[in-house]
């Protein structure tokens, strides 16, 4: 690997960073915009518990991963501390792995 | 940065809450460090350009995409087209994030550089402006210590915990569901929710990583309609 590699790839995300927060920056949003950008979280970080739940790179796959973020959804859903979310998450996931 | 200072972080419960979950999942992100270290050292990075790459880039999915095509002998073009595809998304959150992140331009450049999946979505989970502006901050910058600290771990001893030994491959999606759940109460983020995830796991077999989550941001359109307003006054 190149250093050149490095910094350009530093320099890409850094930019990707930059730019969400650029174009919005201190302006006043069209009422429209700003009710859809108010929602970008909700859609990505449920995508990205879908794609972390039950896939492996471009394949869909179901194993332990699935019993544990469902006992994690169990704990949200009783209002558990995060934390505690977390380790029943892994804590289970291991415990499906461990008896599998 | 921080509303009021350490002392009264302290004194406020569900501040308390937060940092112990970014301690927490700092830890799992840890993990998933040492294992990008390992990785990376193995494809021909030297120490130092694993370390730097961690530090400039901090963007877990984009990493460790980059060092493993190019660890399996892909070239430097596919490795930086995968691995930019996957930070496009933080793009996405610096949209949502910008309102929050007021302030000099070197406090925004550096809330720039912690605008990634886990702030963003600690910063969504709160209800009020300051709670959601001092998660972002501890998420941010404690994942970005520990990431750089796995980092360096991995990269020197060269031997990696597996993270499937403690299950810590679902701390992840059981963090970010956590932090997902009190959007859920709300109509049109719970569509918005079901919509991404629905998008997502529909794309992942057919399109290249990084892009499914990206597309899921179609979401969004459910905050198009105007929303119905108060009763008429005669």
């Amino acid at each position: 690997m190149s250093w050149g590699f490095v910094f350009a790839l530093g320099v890409t995300a850094f930019a990707f960073k930059v730019l969400g927060l650029v174009l919005v920056g201190d302006r006043e949003m069209p009422p429209v915009l700003d009710r859809c950008l108010v929602l970008i979280p909700a859609a990505l970080i449920a995508a990205i518990v879908v794609k972390d739940t039950f896939s492996i790179g471009q394949h869909l796959q179901l194993d332990a991963r699935a019993v544990g973020v469902g006992a994690a959804a169990i704990a949200a859903w009783r209002k558990l501390p995060l934390v505690a979310v977390i380790v029943i998450g892994a804590a289970t996931t291991a415990a499906v792995r461990a008896v599998a | 940065m921080i509303p009021g200072g350490v002392s009264q972080l302290w004194r406020d419960e569900r501040l308390r809450a937060v940092f112990a979950a970014c301690v927490t999942l700092g830890f799992a992100v840890g993990v998933f460090a040492v294992s990008f270290g390992v990785t990376s050292v193995s494809a021909g990075a030297s120490v130092g350009q694993t370390c730097v790459m961690s530090l400039l880039v901090f963007t877990g999915a984009s990493q460790f995409s980059a060092v493993s095509v190019l660890g399996a002998g892909g070239s430097a073009a596919s490795a930086f087209g995968g691995a930019a595809l996957l930070a496009a998304r933080n793009s996405v959150y610096g949209l949502a994030m910008a309102p929050h992140l007021k302030g000099r331009l070197g406090t925004r450049l550096v809330a720039a550089q912690l605008t990634i999946d886990e702030s963003t979505a600690m910063a969504a989970a709160q209800d009020d402006e300051a709670h959601r502006v001092a998660a972002f901050w501890i998420t941010g910058l404690s994942v970005y210590l520990f990431w750089n600290i796995g980092t360096l771990v991995g990269a020197l001893l060269g031997s990696a915990i597996d993270p499937k030994v403690y299950g810590l491959d679902a701390a992840l999606p059981a963090a970010f569901l956590a932090m997902l759940w009190p959007l859920l109460r709300e109509r049109r983020p719970a569509l918005s929710a079901l919509i991404g995830a629905v998008v997502c796991v529909t794309l992942i077999p057919f399109t290249p990583v990084g892009v499914p989550i990206l597309c899921a941001a179609l979401g969004i359109l459910v905050g198009v309609p105007t929303p119905a307003g108060p009763a008429v006054r005669p």
